[in-house]
């Protein structure tokens, strides 16, 4: 899933700053057509095939979350305070969510792969690689979870 | 006929993603905090299921649909990479509480500030690829 990120550079004219993004993008036209139907996907799930979309979670998690300020925990598919039109222009929103990405897109390639390439298809292939990946995705989320959370809300 | 093909397999991964909540941000909370199976039980039937199929296309020489060969190239040797890349990996994921599959998933779905996290994601692609001849691999 995370190398269409690297493709989708090149359309965007990476290849002019740097060799990595130098290769030609029509080869990997399959795995943009995967992301055109993880799109789709998405877009039936919400629509068509949900009566109400709220996630379930433990109520320690919500309790934890109300905690942090995340009020909509328990009652949303997504937390609002991130996930709604309003965090287009709220700056704090716009930082998390900026910030996250760019060390999802940086992680990524860094590590050659996601949970869609480690964890799922690198681990069924049984590569130690992978493994060493996902213990560092883990690693990463734990810290972020149960230590610069407390920082940053 | 193939992209029909590509096309299907993406939707079901995207209704995947959404119904089975794999692309809630609080499903991967609660997973980083322990307090639910329920995506150890997404990621980890998922990988029984890998497991076996790779076991059976490499037994049984199974071939694609189009009738090709089906390779798995083992991945280059290092530690440095996948420690390192994989542990900002994590911190985005946690942070974000979306890895890219769901992020595409969630664009479909409407929740559209994770588009910023998408450019972000992106831009943290070329940033790699710029750093990439001086970071240890």
């Amino acid at each position: 899933m995370s190398s269409n990120l690297r493709t989708l550079c090149t359309i965007c004219g990476a290849g002019g700053a740097s060799d990595f993004f130098k290769f030609d993008w029509k080869t990997q036209k399959w795995n943009l057509v995967v992301v055109m139907g993880a799109i789709i996907g998405g877009f039936i799930g919400a629509n068509f095939l949900a009566i109400d979309t709220i996630v379930a979670i433990n109520p320690d998690t919500v309790a934890n979350l109300n905690s942090l300020g995340f009020s909509s925990a328990g009652q949303a598919y997504m937390p609002t305070e991130l996930f709604d039109n309003a965090a287009f222009t709220d700056f704090k929103s716009l930082v998390i969510l900026a910030i996250g990405g760019l060390l999802v897109g940086f992680g990524a390639r860094y590590a050659g792969g996601c949970t869609s390439g480690h964890a799922i298809s690198g681990l069924s292939n049984l590569q130690l690689p992978s493994l060493i990946a996902v213990i560092g995705f883990f690693a990463g989320g734990l810290a972020m979870v149960h230590f610069i959370f407390t920082l940053l809300f | 006929m193939r992209t029909v093909g590509y096309l299907a397999i993406g939707i079901l991964f995207g209704i995947t993603m959404f119904k089975s909540e794999a692309a809630s941000w609080f499903r991967i909370y609660e997973m980083f905090r322990f307090e639910s199976f329920h995506m150890y039980g997404i990621i980890g039937s998922a990988l029984v299921i890998g497991v076996l199929m790779v076991q059976l296309i490499e037994r049984f020489n199974i071939k694609s649909f189009y009738g090709e060969e089906i390779n798995f190239p083992p991945k280059a040797k290092s530690v440095a990479r996948y420690a390192i890349g994989g542990l900002i990996f994590g911190l985005g994921w946690g942070l974000a509480g979306a890895c890219p599959g769901p992020i595409f998933t969630l664009i479909g779905a409407g929740f559209l500030p994770i588009l910023v996290v998408l450019v972000a994601a992106m831009l943290g692609t070329f940033l790699y690829g710029m750093l990439r001849d001086r970071l240890p691999h």
